[in-house]
């Protein structure tokens, strides 16, 4: 029956755990949709055949024909019952749609005209392709470095708008093993349909397997491999001019110091207190600007496409060795809190230089290409 | 008091029952001609302030409106026929459908029916001489014209390519035209507004003695629902495309993420008015259906009041819920809640009409003519497009369904199926009124096929589409959804076949048609008791009205 | 005044004058409405990044100059009663002295513009521009740059309302020179006053917001 209506309505397959769920309300919805219109047409199209003038002639009748107020009600109220009922229904899917299971795997989407580019937790990245486990809940943490896009996979039947200068969020659970295309639902310039991404849905071995195969690449990448990660960390740190703004003693300049930062609670400038922890920082590579530490300027550039999946994760790996170093506060920054300081370092989203007629921005090229190389496997 | 009776007519031949035998030739009583030969010359039409001239004018405003957003139409169509490139490129494309869009709503839909019937009809409606202020009135359409200008030369100097809902931050900083298109857009929200104010206060002031409102033919308690959603939904419009404008031509941006701008209070503000505004759309062509089923079924409606309220409840609970449109924008989920539960009670004032419309019919004498043919498609499409709402109303359902294709077949059986066929019904209807003459029933029913059975084919497949995945605004798709879109297409191709015939046979009939009597629908509705055409002041004396408007068991007026 | 059907005017579609200046009234009321919604819009963009950011929101706000605010205000108010003040005039017969008030309300309004040219041209030297050119060092952030962008809409839009304003007052002025209005009839009058003080209201609407922070 669900794969008969499902044929019929032309839906993909049911590829995650709330697809089946929200099909079924959607066969319901739509087959009282189908019988209320064409129940309209019938009656509509029978008292215009029994009440025709050459049957009724206009001084024939007698009386204007009345329907008894109960009846209305009666048919208004169950349909304002019935929509209030699918509402209902909706919206208790729709409030699990929006809450991610706990011990969701977390993966960061960055979408870009007109490309997608995710970053894991353990600090690969990939392009394009997202690599998910089969059976495992994952949330996706969003955001846009330009327009507005929208993440769509049909087969799961989960969209998110993905919003420049905030983080949006969606998460699902795919059921079977396979290639799902992802498609941009919002329109974002001229290759806007091209914006195609995949979600690769592994088995657990494939998956770890992937895993692995992403560690050793790294490795291979940094190439006289150091003895352990952090130490690539400190080394991709000072090549990449991290410590231009940030300390590793503890001692307050432009960034935050990286000195017992790992897993320590920090606040944020909008109010909120956020932990430090792998997300954390990786987002913070990625998308500098969604969670600014407070007290600090938001000038940190974006390093999505700078560093690799195994620099990123080896910063990281350098930034929670640090954790136990004790921050020394006694040395004055050589800035006033808040002073604005024309930065040398390569800025990917520096904002628009003001003039008085429209130029165009870089992103804006109609003939740009649309994916960039992918770094993974 | 004695009753003013106008001046005696020649005894009338016998009435024949149906309308397709030949009516009879009256003769246009001697002391007025009729409102087109009243004044001649140009300058008399351009400089006109009578309110049923001022409707002509905005029918040739609105109809060229239709056919240049029709083509923009047929071309994104043929474009979708194959899955890469057919005739266009991607930024052409783009242009394509955010031009259909932006003409077809805002120089078309939006001032369709209350510009050309409203203005005709409102004030005949209730004896009154004119509307409130005429010459604001004459205003309203050259600032819709000004409005278009400015939008056609947006069009030409470039185009404008972020779609009809100008979301930020691409519109602000796209390449394309959008300072005069928002500029133009603005204006026509200015005609907007002016004819709105114009109308409400019209039916407050210049009703008749002894009409009360709930004598009032429902037609005019729709235009009235209608103008005072223009009056105050239209202003946001300006001001939410006002900001984009000055953000994109001289970067004032209040949306831009980088200086703490959220391009989703953006979406709220557009919303706030482009939600109403679609019942500003529709509104109109329920009371054009209200007046064709009563006088076609020579019966009262079921319930005058129950379609009163319901066009009341539709002005008002239409303004809460435009947060349907952002369920997946990154809304909070409550509010998600609210919009979702308040778009499911503003479905029940619709379906209380289709109700009422339907048992209007029990007990008629029905009559069948081109109009009622409109009526019965209006009835399956507007009610399938109406519950297709209903379902995209539910909040889990539009998460799959949001930017997909599913929304759009959604709306446009609502605007074609609603809006599009209550307007061709209006133009049949009333034709006999305006022209003094009377159409070819035979092309009006080839035609009504044609529209309902294009119209159709055009866009269930897309239904389709959108349960398949095929997002909107995509230049090109994967090849899976091929098939659906030339059925599509091919669809689109019979509705223009069909509006074309539409308006030939129309055009013969201005000219060639049998001269028609003032009542040939024996409708008791007020306009149909003043000649055809009605003379330039709608009375040749002050209007005395025994029978109301739907007195279907009073005799004849 | 005789009725109006008696004047062969076409484009008049009244029994009488009453009846026409209870359309003009309700039109001006219907607008009115309008007015309210063009800057609802601005008010609810205001109060949704004020939740953003509440503390830029008041930062900034204690930087604006309260006492060219509150002048302002009170200068506003006082041409509000002047209008009032001259339709009072009219229907006691006396023009002239209704001409002198809205000359009053003029150069009060005249006032208005003047002080916010003051306070605009001492933001400007400060470097608070909205939107891309806001260069104010002080409060960098965000917040406080979007609170000023929007004052200088929402003040903007307003002063936009004053000067239309103005000119609608110097029409009314020539008008009751003409002897256009009569202690009877003078709907023009009452229109423009009633413009006049939904501007004046906005404003009492705006002053708290962008003044009156702590």
């Amino acid at each position: 029956m669900n794969e008969l209506y499902r044929t019929l309505l032309n839906l993909p397959p049911q590829a995650s755990t709330v697809a089946r769920h929200i099909d079924y309300l959607h066969y319901v919805v739509i087959t009282t949709s189908v019988l209320g219109a064409v129940g309209v047409a019938v009656a509509t199209g029978w008292f215009l055949y029994r009440y025709r003038a050459s049957r009724v002639p206009e001084g024939a009748r007698s009386h204007i024909e009345h329907v008894p107020f109960s009846l209305e009600l009666v048919v208004v109220g169950g349909l304002l019952g019935m929509f209030l009922l699918f509402w209902l229904v909706g919206y208790r899917q729709f409030v699990h749609l929006r809450t991610p299971p706990q011990g969701a795997m977390d993966v960061y989407v960055v979408a870009k005209q007109w490309m997608w580019a995710f970053a894991y937790p353990d600090g690969s990245a990939s392009n394009r392709d997202l690599y998910v486990p089969v059976g495992r809940p994952v949330r996706l943490l969003m955001t846009s470095r330009d327009v507005i896009h929208s993440f769509w996979v049909p087969p799961f039947r989960v969209k998110q708008d993905v919003v420049p200068g905030r983080m949006t969020f969606t998460w699902f659970e795919a059921r079977t093993p396979g290639t799902y295309d992802i498609m941009c639902a919002e329109y974002c310039g001229p290759h806007h349909s091209r914006m195609r991404g995949r979600v690769i849905v592994l088995a657990p071995d494939d998956y770890a397997a992937w895993q692995e195969g992403q560690w050793q690449a790294a490795q291979a990448e940094a190439g006289g491999a150091p003895a352990n990660l952090a130490q690539l960390g400190e080394r991709v740190a000072a090549e990449r001019g991290c410590l231009r703004c940030h300390t590793v003693d503890g001692t307050p300049h432009l960034g935050p110091s990286w000195a017992g930062l790992y897993h320590a609670p920090i606040q944020l400038a909008d109010g909120r207190t956020v932990l430090v922890d792998d997300a954390y920082l990786t987002e913070s590579m990625m998308d500098p600007l969604a969670k600014v530490h407070r007290g600090y300027a938001p000038v940190m550039p974006s390093y999505l496409g700078l560093l690799s999946a195994a620099e990123t994760a080896a910063i990281v790996e350098y930034i929670h060795s640090l954790a136990g170093v004790v921050p020394v506060r006694a040395r004055q920054s050589p800035l006033a809190p808040g002073q604005n300081v024309n930065l040398t370092l390569p800025s990917v989203d520096a904002p628009r230089a003001p003039s008085l007629t429209p130029t165009p921005t870089p992103t804006q090229t109609p003939r740009q290409e649309a994916e960039p190389e992918g770094k993974g496997p | 008091m004695t009753d003013i009776v106008p001046p005696s007519e020649p005894p009338r031949p016998p009435v024949p029952r149906l309308p397709e035998e030949p009516l009879p030739t009256l003769p246009l009583p001697s002391s007025e001609p009729d409102f087109w030969r009243a004044d001649r010359g140009l300058r008399s039409w351009l400089l006109t302030s009578d309110h049923k001239r001022i409707g002509i004018l905005f029918l040739i405003g609105t109809s060229l409106s239709l056919v240049l957003g029709g083509v923009f139409a047929l071309l994104l169509r043929i474009e979708l026929l194959t899955p890469e490139r057919t005739i266009v490129d991607a930024s052409t494309y783009a242009r394509f459908f955010t031009h259909h869009g932006i003409i077809m709503v805002w120089m078309f839909m939006i001032p369709v029916i209350p510009g050309v019937f409203g203005n005709f009809f409102l004030p005949i409606m209730i004896g009154a001489k004119d509307v409130a202020f005429p010459r604001l009135n004459l205003a309203s359409f050259y600032v819709y014209v000004i409005g278009a200008v400015f939008t056609l030369v947006a069009l030409v100097a470039g185009g404008v390519d972020t779609g009809w809902t100008f979301y930020v931050p691409y519109s602000t900083t796209t390449v394309s035209s959008v300072g005069w298109v928002v500029c133009g857009v603005f204006i026509l929200g200015v005609s907007s507004i002016l004819s709105g104010l114009n109308f409400i206060v019209t039916v407050h002031t210049l009703r008749i003695r002894g009409l009360g409102w709930m004598q009032l033919p429902l037609f005019v308690w729709n235009i009235y629902a209608t103008a005072i959603i223009q009056v105050l939904a239209t202003p946001v419009l300006g001001l939410s495309l006002a900001l984009v404008g000055v953000d994109h031509v001289w970067h004032l941006g209040i949306f831009e993420p980088q200086y703490g701008g959220d391009p989703i209070l953006f979406q709220h503000l557009f919303w706030f008015y482009s939600h109403p505004a679609v019942y500003i759309m529709i509104l109109p062509a329920f009371g054009v259906i209200t007046e064709v089923v009563c006088s076609y079924s020579h019966n009262p409606p079921l319930s005058y009041k129950a379609l009163v309220a319901a066009s009341l409840g539709i002005a008002f609970v239409g303004f809460l819920t435009w947060g349907h449109h952002m369920f997946v924008a990154g809304m909070s989920t409550f509010d998600s809640g609210v919009f979702g539960a308040l778009s499911m009670f503003v479905a029940i004032f619709s379906a209380i009409k289709v109700f009422t419309w339907t048992a209007t019919l029990r007990g008629g004498s029905i009559w069948f003519s081109t109009p009622i043919f409109y009526f019965f498609g209006f009835m399956f499409l507007f009610v399938f497009g109406g519950m297709s709402g209903v379902a995209v109303a539910t909040s889990s359902l539009d998460v799959p369904w949001h930017d997909t294709y599913f929304v759009v077949a959604h709306f446009h059986f609502i605007m074609v199926g609603g809006t599009l066929t209550g307007f061709l019904a209006a133009l049949h209807y009333w034709f006999p009124k305006i022209t003094g003459r009377m159409y070819s029933e035979r092309w009006g029913l080839v035609s009504a096929m044609a529209v309902n059975l294009g119209f159709f084919f055009t866009f269930m497949p897309q239904f389709l589409l959108g349960n398949a995945g095929m997002p909107r605004r995509y230049y090109t798709y994967p090849p899976q959804y091929q098939w659906l879109n030339v059925l599509s297409t091919a669809g689109a191709s019979i509705l223009a076949i069909g509006l074309v015939i539409t308006v030939s046979y129309l055009a013969v009939a201005c000219w060639r048609g049998p001269r028609a009597g003032k009542n040939p629908w024996r409708s008791r509705c007020f306009e149909w008791r003043v000649p055809s055409p009605p003379p330039k002041h709608n009375f040749l004396e002050t209007p005395r009205w025994k029978s109301g408007a739907y007195d279907y068991h009073a005799a004849e007026e | 005044m005789q009725p109006l059907g008696a004047i062969v005017h076409d484009e008049n579609p009244y029994a009488d004058q009453a009846q026409r200046e209870h359309a003009l009234r309700l039109g001006m009321w219907v607008f009115l409405g309008s007015e309210t919604l063009l800057f609802a819009g601005l008010f609810g963009l205001y109060a949704g990044y004020r939740a953003r950011y509440p503390e830029q929101f008041a930062l900034a706000g204690m930087h604006n100059e309260e006492w060219i605010g509150s002048v302002n205000t009170f200068v506003l108010i006082v041409s509000s009663f002047f209008a009032a003040w001259a339709i009072h005039l009219v229907r006691g017969d006396r023009p002239r002295a209704a001409m002198w008030s809205l000359g009053a309300v003029i150069l009060l309004g005249l006032t208005f513009l003047g002080l916010k040219s003051v306070e605009y041209s001492h933001h400007l030297a400060e470097g608070i521009a909205p939107a891309s050119y806001y260069r104010y060092a002080e409060l960098p952030e965000r917040g406080a740059r979007m609170f000023f962008t929007l004052y200088y809409f929402m003040t903007g839009l307003h002063a936009l309302h004053v000067i239309a304003g103005l000119t609608v007052m110097v029409w009314l002025i020539t008008r009751l020179r003409r002897g256009k209005a009569t202690a009877e009839h003078h709907v023009e009058l009452e229109m423009g006053g009633l413009y006049w003080h939904l501007v004046d209201i906005v404003w009492i609407f705006l002053w708290p917001l962008l003044y009156l922070s702590t």
